[in-house]
């Protein structure tokens, strides 16, 4: 008598936890993506992030906007492979929160790095190749960000998918961004570049119709 | 009988902290409160401990530093950058490519013996131990700006003494025309030597280089020790070069070998991007670094984040009246 209750209880549980799977994902996800980035800004505020917290903030920024675009991209090819469709419906979430990381990556280059001189933050922008491609990477984040809104979804219909490809080139950029900020250490580009290469590979045949 | 009554800001003796435990509340607020948020960043620098040291039991080594005799800098108007942040920031990739790894991976880094040999065209060749480095010349403190290509840049209490006193020891000919410096090679105990990862795909030993008037001007300094005290390991233990006017990089580390040589000798950054990094090296905010400006740096003295560092790069580092007229007739816009 005593098991079958235990089982009964097991069953429920698990079926609690089917029918909020997506809400509890996206729990998940909002605690991973917004409790570093608390953190990092608490730490640099308060001089535990070493002796130039500045550098810290925009790597560790940086780093992680293009870790939660990977991982939204990532996504879709688990979710066709395992039959796991449910698992879409969180991409949104990590896209914004990528978008978020960068955005905060870039006002710190802003505020902390060059310290609020428009006149060097905007030079900087234009002369410098890293610079420009992160920037324009940061557009595309954006212009997908605003036009997440589901309303605009439906208002924009075949336009929003059209759109929303340019992620692809949001991450070859972002990718750029990246080897070409280091000074000599190439190991942990050369891996993003692969990571990013890979997701594109698994999505060959809808690159190759566009250009057909 | 006398009766004492204690007035209340009148500590007994059990009430008082021990000095030890004052100090370690920081270190305990870190073990509590920042443990947390602190392992989440994994790259952080500060994290001296990673997150998977909570489990080794293992007490850390630490590189022993002896304080020395010297003669006191003047008192200068520059502020100078706490030590803390001079120990814990550093670029010496033998140890690692982030900030914080020379001061993590080269705590047990072995200094003595050690042998410094100046040879090449020179009439008397020598060669100095470890302790002849802090014997043989007098030792003076000197307060120099340090200007990183990185456009960051500190201000730094080193002791030594001048590279030419050093130099004229060995009674350099005629051909001596160039100064090469090399770092010790010993990839068992700098871990960056060991694998292109960690050494940030650095052709190793790292090699510098400076013309013989660069090398016998009076600012060029071998320091041996900075906040009146030997080097630290992360910091270029137990001899290493100082040029002022230079980008850091100029001014190499844990130093082994110094050669007199006729012909101009190849520098470690030079031959890792040529069009990046040139042989002289002086620092000039008229000339930006293909990816970054040089027109400004950030300077790194007490404050967090939001410390409002960002001054004017000078040119030559504000070293100019010593060292311009060096470069009179040089293009220094090719001569990067």
């Amino acid at each position: 008598m005593s098991t079958s209750v235990t089982k009964q209880h097991k069953v429920s549980f698990k079926a609690v936890f089917k029918r909020n799977r997506v809400l509890l994902l996206k729990i998940a996800i909002h605690l991973m993506s917004f409790l570093p980035l608390l953190s990092l800004y608490l730490l640099a505020f308060d001089e535990q992030l070493g002796a130039d917290p500045v550098k810290e903030v925009i790597h560790f920024t940086g780093i992680g906007a293009f870790n939660l675009l990977l991982l939204s991209l990532v996504l879709t090819p688990i979710a066709k492979k395992y039959r796991q469709g449910y698992l879409l419906q969180t991409r949104r979430l990590l896209g914004l929160y990528s978008f978020t990381y960068a955005l905060f990556h870039l006002l710190s280059f802003l505020a902390f790095e060059v310290q609020f001189d428009l006149m060097l933050f905007f030079n900087e922008i234009i002369d410098r190749p890293y610079i420009t491609v992160g920037m324009v990477a940061l557009i595309i984040l954006f212009s997908l960000s605003v036009t997440s809104i589901t309303s605009l979804r439906r208002k924009m219909g075949k336009k929003w998918q059209k759109l929303h490809n340019w992620v692809y080139g949001a991450l070859l950029l972002i990718a750029l961004h990246f080897f070409w900020s280091v000074k000599s250490d190439i190991v942990e580009p050369m891996i993003y570049a692969s990571m990013a290469i890979f997701l594109l590979g698994l999505r060959r045949d809808k690159i190759k119709a566009w250009f057909k | 009988m006398l009766i004492k009554t204690k007035k209340s800001y009148q500590l007994s003796e059990q009430e008082v902290t021990d000095e030890s435990v004052y100090h370690s509340r920081r270190d305990l607020l870190k073990k509590l409160g920042y443990l947390g948020a602190g392992s989440l960043l994994a790259q952080s620098a500060t994290a001296n401990a990673g997150p998977l040291d909570f489990f080794s039991s293992k007490e850390a080594a630490v590189f022993q530093r002896k304080a020395l005799t010297f003669q006191k800098a003047n008192e200068s108007s520059q502020i100078l950058t706490p030590e803390a942040k001079v120990t814990s920031h550093n670029n010496f990739y033998e140890f690692g490519t982030a900030k914080g790894d020379p001061v993590e991976n080269s705590q047990e880094f072995k200094v003595d013996p050690w042998q410094l040999s100046i040879s090449g065209e020179v009439d008397k060749p020598y060669t100095l131990g470890y302790d002849d480095l802090f014997k043989s010349f007098p030792l003076e403190e000197r307060i120099y700006r340090l200007r990183c290509v990185e456009a960051w840049s500190m201000v730094i209490p080193w002791v030594g003494f001048g590279l030419a006193d050093l130099i004229k020891r060995a009674a350099p000919n005629s051909r001596a025309k160039y100064v090469a410096f090399e770092t010790l090679y010993d990839p068992k105990q700098m871990p960056g030597q060991e694998s292109r990862r960690l050494g940030g795909g650095v052709k190793y030993p790292y090699v510098e280089g400076l013309r013989i008037d660069e090398a016998m001007n009076p600012l060029t300094f071998m320091s041996v020790g900075l906040y009146g005290k030997t080097l630290p390991a992360q910091n270029g233990a137990p001899i290493r070069l100082v040029v002022p006017w230079k980008y850091g990089f100029k001014s190499i580390k844990s130093i082994v070998g110094i050669k007199l040589v006729e012909h101009k000798p190849p520098t470690t950054w030079n031959i890792l991007a040529d069009s990046e990094y040139g042989f002289y090296a002086n620092v000039n905010p008229e000339v930006d670094h293909p990816r970054w400006s040089q027109a400004s740096e950030r300077r790194i003295t007490t404050g967090g984040l939001f410390a409002r560092n960002r001054i004017a790069t000078l040119p030559f580092n504000g070293y100019g009246e010593e060292v311009a007229a060096m470069y009179k007739n040089m293009d220094l816009r090719k001569n990067y």
